[in-house]
């Protein structure tokens, strides 16, 4: 089905982001906004605004029913989901596809297999790539005896968990029942799932993913690697392509894992595949796939040249693959630095208010993905995230230097944000020669407790 | 510049001391509404009596300010409490609920707003006289959309 008219089910930088692409495919937007988003950049980008629901989430953004019917209302074909909010929800992709509405993503099968850990963990081993040694666990004693067997220290995960939540880190086999105890708790409550399961810690691990594309009947592509080590309690903060300092034999085999899963399971759309690269044994471990597009797809698209969402829409309106594995030819490199307006002089507690004065940066290879312009409101319902600074360049010395000055020159008060960290980041020898791993953050946070340079407006 | 509790006292002095039923002030961003009691309601969260000590009705006068809003001159507009679509009678062919000039109390059944299958009745929230629908039957309403006028009071 040709989309002419799009539902977008999502706020901020994201439903700018596809309204981008949709006024270039000349597809119509409607954008579903709460009651605190109707005067928002998006919602002025948009063809058409129409209002799902009060400013919390749970009584706009993530309603399945009120989503769907907006989209049959306002008479669109189709339901961009974004990330986060329903973009990994079976039961969103289930009900389009009842009532014969598009959903730009991966079949409902497919959401439920990924978005449940243990099965998707096993469609990985099934396809023989490697996973963290680790189990689910029924009970405290299980838990101690699979303890025993993979060593401390261990995670707990959430089976219903992702994106960094519902993790629990256990140093000795004493705390591991109170952690259990609190970690269902805590999964119950988020993710409507208790059931937990546990790995063992990779100390010095580098967090990498392949950019994959699917066609829904076993065709994929992958687009090269992301790697997303620099994370502040499992957040991402900074992504880069390519991986630096990575054995090409071994990026090679990552991105060959990752299509091979895909196409195992006939992935359909975008998707992105995670892995745990182990420094020490160099080897690696399938951690989870996220159906979605991501946050840091951009970095993707600055080298390879390609539009993901455009390629979304394509797969959904079954045009299938429009490029061959060959035709894509990554040049150079790409980095993304997240700015959230979050407060370092507090923990990085979320920062919410008026913007009262912005000025992005902007010149050649800087790419900036963003919902924010002076004035602007940052709600304290949804992410801190104001914006996403790109920058492309021919080798990673000229994106770090290009990046430096992009975030000298972006101007911003009224809320506290991260870009001091970004800055500090970017000038640490250990960041510079690259190939950091996921525990370099929080070094950085630890060592260096200097006055942050914070722009209160 | 903010209102002092004495200056809310002053203007409700003011109003007791005046011929008029309401007082609506708007400076600097503060938007302050007095209604004299026994003056015709806005809704169920209504003026508190202009006889309370003054910061107490600066406090709850300031409510009555949003409640205002949600108001389209003397009318009452009854909004959607959620997105779907509206339909005015109970199935296809069935008298409408209400129409121009129905009396409605609080509790009345003035439409339906229909999310995938499930049916929701919306009720007027106030007291009066219907005087004008706004949504046609069958059609897509968002969240907070004005459903109906109502003018309030006793019919």
């Amino acid at each position: 089905v040709k989309i002419r008219r799009v539902l977008i089910a999502n706020r901020g930088e994201i439903a700018v982001r596809i309204i981008r692409t949709c006024r270039r495919l000349n597809v119509e937007t409607v954008l579903a906004v709460s009651e605190v988003d109707r005067d928002t950049l998006p919602a002025r980008l948009a063809d058409r605004t129409v209002c799902i629901g009060p400013a919390r989430p749970i009584d706009s953004y993530l309603r399945i029913d009120t989503v769907v019917q907006a989209a049959l209302g306002v008479g669109a074909q189709a339901i961009h989901p974004g990330y986060g909010f329903l973009s990994e929800r079976a039961a969103l992709a289930q009900l389009c596809e009842h009532h014969g509405v598009t959903f730009i993503g991966p079949t409902a099968p497919q959401l439920a297999l990924v978005g449940d850990k243990l099965a998707a963990r096993e469609a990985a081993e099934a396809t023989g790539i490697a996973v963290v040694p680790g189990g689910l666990v029924a009970s405290v004693a299980e838990a101690q005896a699979l303890a025993r067997r993979i060593g401390l220290p261990i995670l707990i995960k959430a089976v219903g968990g992702g994106g960094g939540r519902g993790l629990k880190l256990v140093q000795t086999a004493a705390g591991l029942a109170a952690a259990l105890e609190l970690a269902a708790a805590e999964a119950g409550a988020a993710f409507g799932d208790s059931r937990l399961y546990l790995e063992r810690f990779v100390a010095r691990g580098r967090h990498v993913e392949v950019q994959v594309l699917g066609d829904g009947t076993g065709a994929v592509v992958h687009m090269g690697e992301r790697d997303c080590s620099v994370q502040r309690r499992y957040q991402k903060i900074l992504e880069e392509t390519p991986a630096p300092q990575l054995d090409a034999y071994l990026r090679q085999r990552l991105h060959q894992a990752a299509v091979h899963l895909a196409a195992s399971i006939n992935y359909r759309g975008a998707g992105t595949v995670e892995f745990l690269v182990d420094m020490e044994r160099g080897e690696f471990y399938f951690l989870e796939m996220n159906a979605r597009i991501q946050v840091e797809h951009p970095v993707s698209e600055m080298v390879t040249g390609i539009d993901l969402v455009a390629e979304q829409f394509a797969v959904a309106q079954g045009e299938g693959l429009r490029l061959a594995q060959e035709q894509i030819q990554p040049r150079g490199c790409a980095l993304e630095c997240r700015i959230n307006a979050e407060d370092p002089a507090r923990d990085f507690q979320p920062s919410p208010g008026t913007v009262t004065h912005v000025a992005w940066p902007a010149g050649e290879g800087i790419r900036v993905d963003t919902h924010v312009e002076t004035g602007s409101k940052v709600p304290p319902f949804y992410d801190s995230l104001l914006a996403k600074i790109i920058v492309g360049g021919p080798d990673r010395p000229t994106v770090l230097s290009t990046m430096r000055a992009a975030l000298a020159r972006t101007e911003l008060a009224g809320v506290a944000t991260n870009i001091a960290l970004h800055a500090r980041i970017l000038e640490d020898p250990r960041f510079v020669h690259g190939g950091v791993d996921t525990g370099f953050l929080a070094g950085v946070l630890e060592h260096a407790h200097t006055n942050p340079k914070v722009t209160h407006g | 510049v903010t209102l002092t509790a004495r200056d809310v006292a002053e203007i409700t002095r003011l109003l007791e001391d005046s011929q008029f039923a309401e007082l609506h002030l708007e400076h600097e961003g503060l938007k302050l509404t007095l209604r004299r009691s026994g003056a015709p309601p806005a809704a169920a969260t209504h003026a508190a009596p202009v006889a309370e000590s003054a910061p107490q009705a600066a406090a709850s006068e300031r409510r009555t300010g949003a409640t205002a809003l949600a108001q389209s001159g003397a009318w009452h507009e009854v909004s959607a409490p959620l997105l779907g679509t509206f339909y005015r009678a109970p199935k296809p062919g069935a008298e409408p609920y209400v129409e121009t000039g129905s009396a409605v109390q609080e509790d009345t059944i003035i439409g339906i707003i229909e999310v995938m299958k499930l049916m929701n009745t919306v009720r007027a929230g106030v007291a009066g006289t219907v005087v004008e629908i706004l949504v046609s039957d069958g059609a897509l309403v968002e969240y907070g959309q004005a459903l109906l006028r109502v003018s309030p009071g006793a019919p």
